[in-house]
């Protein structure tokens, strides 16, 4: 005991430690345990049933590519507001910057109760589109709405910081070079925020993937046409079928496992760049 | 910045950001309030007085009560844990911490039902002791604690990393104790961090919605939180009453926004 604190110059090691893996047994890896075993006790036949059943294949198609689609508006118009809010000064920016964040502080339920109410087909938005043959609710379109909205600050808040910190004397010799503004976000500034902007993308095409409370206002959850996979999860536990929600679960639990891995690993890339760069 | 010279790009992004905003973000806020006052101040207010509402108000503040700082406590050992010393093991707890809140509520709603639910892995001790947690206000405690388990941690690691050691070792070696170096010289550097956390913790604690919804059972007056008793009021064709219980939630959101607004400028970030 002598020997570890002399190693540890700080105090407190013991007592941060206990409490950390206390609670992060009792409230995380716990019941990850718990569902783990639900999972292996099935069996592998039987949790492949389920998850390549037809249903399934449909909530994940329609799940995918709404987040994929939403993901991809949501890299635009985050890219166009990271450099807006880094680049000009304007009034009303300090607004517009603190606005970013409302999709996170607005509870899931509201914005979907927001989003149905919008493009119905008496609403704000919908009396304009529905007329000319666009329909929002109860379609996939609702589910793509529903993604962006609670998706949008990702791309923006992780662009910004870097886009802050390219170094402005790289982007002077670069005109000083006679690259055209053009070239210069296409050779010094693109390069420099990649990393941070498909971290920022993939953030969004998580939470995209998982987004549950918008979604279900807005789609219809019709099986097959607008089915998301949290929302079979949610319907197999209504029906009691305990191993149909563990198998569904679990796949998500996978992809949100992988999805750390890689922005972590993105994470990584963006330090070693901004190292080399020095 | 503020010249008079902006280019026609210039303006043009500025117009599309501030357009695009403004049909994406401020719109769905300005809507929330225009439905909920629609039929009048006082059919808002009886809105709002309505029993059930008012105990699903109670019921989300309780919860935001008890697990906001229960989060800033372990938030803090945690960074210190991890900031503080290295030891094997130290980034697998960095990714347990995160995991939750990058998987879907859904999924933070089924792995409780699994641990505690009466299929789960417990279940059958806790029957047999006669405790019923899920579908109670401990249940809705609990994957409340687990979706917001990073949410103050994750503010103060890359603080606490950038400021290092060296404020608490010079304390330490005047002679102060632990706990007076952890009173007098860590926390002051840290509570702005500390309190941006816990805002951004109580926002997500009392709209919490997947996760809840599977393991409160929303029973009406006994164990709806705001965002379920939203839900159902919508459900029932009550929309400005819906509206009505969003606006409480919608002012916390705007409260949320310019509280960690005006963090930001205190410059720590």
């Amino acid at each position: 005991m002598a020997q570890r604190r002399s190693r540890h110059l700080l105090p407190g090691f013991g007592l941060t430690l206990g409490v950390s893996m206390l609670y992060l047994t009792i409230i995380i890896v716990l019941p990850l345990i718990a569902m783990l075993l639900k999972v292996g006790g099935m069996g592998w036949e039987e949790f492949w049933r389920i998850v390549s059943s037809n249903r399934s294949l449909a909530a994940y198609r329609i799940t995918f590519s709404s987040a994929l689609i939403a993901s991809i508006f949501n890299g635009i118009f985050g890219l166009l507001l990271a450099w807006v809010l880094t680049r000009y000064s304007f009034p009303g920016k300090r607004i517009l910057d603190a606005l970013v964040d409302l999709p996170f502080a607005l509870p899931t339920a509201v914005a979907g109760l927001v989003l149905v109410t919008l493009f119905s087909d008496t609403g704000w938005y919908g009396q304009f589109l529905e007329p000319n043959g666009f329909k929002v609710n109860y379609t996939q379109a609702g589910i793509i709405v529903a993604m962006i909205f609670t998706s949008i600050p990702f791309v923006v808040r992780t662009v910004q910081p870097v886009l802050e910190e390219v170094q402005v004397d790289l982007e002077e010799a670069a005109r000083t070079l006679g690259a055209t503004n053009w070239q210069v976000f296409a050779r010094v500034i693109w390069p420099t925020i990649l990393p941070a902007f498909i971290a920022g993308c993939v953030l969004s095409f998580a939470r995209s993937l998982g987004e549950f409370g918008a979604v279900v206002f807005i789609a219809g959850n019709l099986p097959g046409l607008t089915e998301i996979v949290s929302l079979l999860i949610y319907i197999r536990l209504d029906e009691y079928n305990y191993e149909g929600a563990a198998a569904l679960a679990f796949i998500l639990l996978l992809v949100a496992f992988a999805t750390l891995v890689l922005t972590n690993a993105l994470g990584a890339w963006q330090v070693r760049y901004a190292d080399r760069r020095r | 910045m503020t010249t008079a010279t902006r280019s026609p790009a210039e303006i043009t992004l500025i117009a599309l950001a501030f357009v695009l905003s403004g049909l994406i973000l401020v719109v769905p806020l300005v809507l929330i309030f225009a439905f909920a006052l629609r039929e009048g101040l006082a059919t808002y207010l009886t809105n709002i007085l309505e029993p059930n509402t008012l105990h699903a108000v109670g019921l989300t503040v309780l919860t935001a009560i008890i697990v906001v700082p229960i989060n800033i406590v372990v938030g803090v050992c945690l960074a210190w844990l991890v900031t503080r010393f290295r030891f094997p093991g130290r980034q697998l707890i960095i990714t347990t911490i995160e995991l939750p809140a990058s998987v879907s509520p859904i999924v933070a709603g089924v792995v409780y039902l699994f641990l505690y639910g009466g299929q789960g892995l417990l279940g059958p001790v806790l029957q047999a002791a006669n405790i019923q947690l899920m579908f109670t206000v401990t249940a809705i405690i609990l994957v409340s604690l687990f979706v917001t388990a990073p949410f103050v941690a994750r503010e103060l690691i890359p603080l606490m990393q950038q400021q290092g050691t060296e404020d608490e070792e010079a304390a330490l070696s005047l002679g102060a104790s632990g706990w007076q170096m952890f009173w007098h010289v860590t926390l002051p550097n840290i509570r702005w961090a500390i309190l941006y956390g816990a805002v951004l913790t109580n926002a997500r604690v009392m709209g919490e919605f997947g996760a809840v919804s599977v393991v409160s059972g929303s029973i009406r007056g006994q164990t709806n939180t705001l965002p379920l008793q939203i839900t159902q009021l919508f459900n029932d064709f009550n929309v400005t009453g819906a509206f009505a219980a969003a606006t409480t939630l919608a002012l916390i959101a705007v409260l949320t926004l310019i509280l960690k607004s005006s963090l930001e400028g205190r410059g720590w970030r």
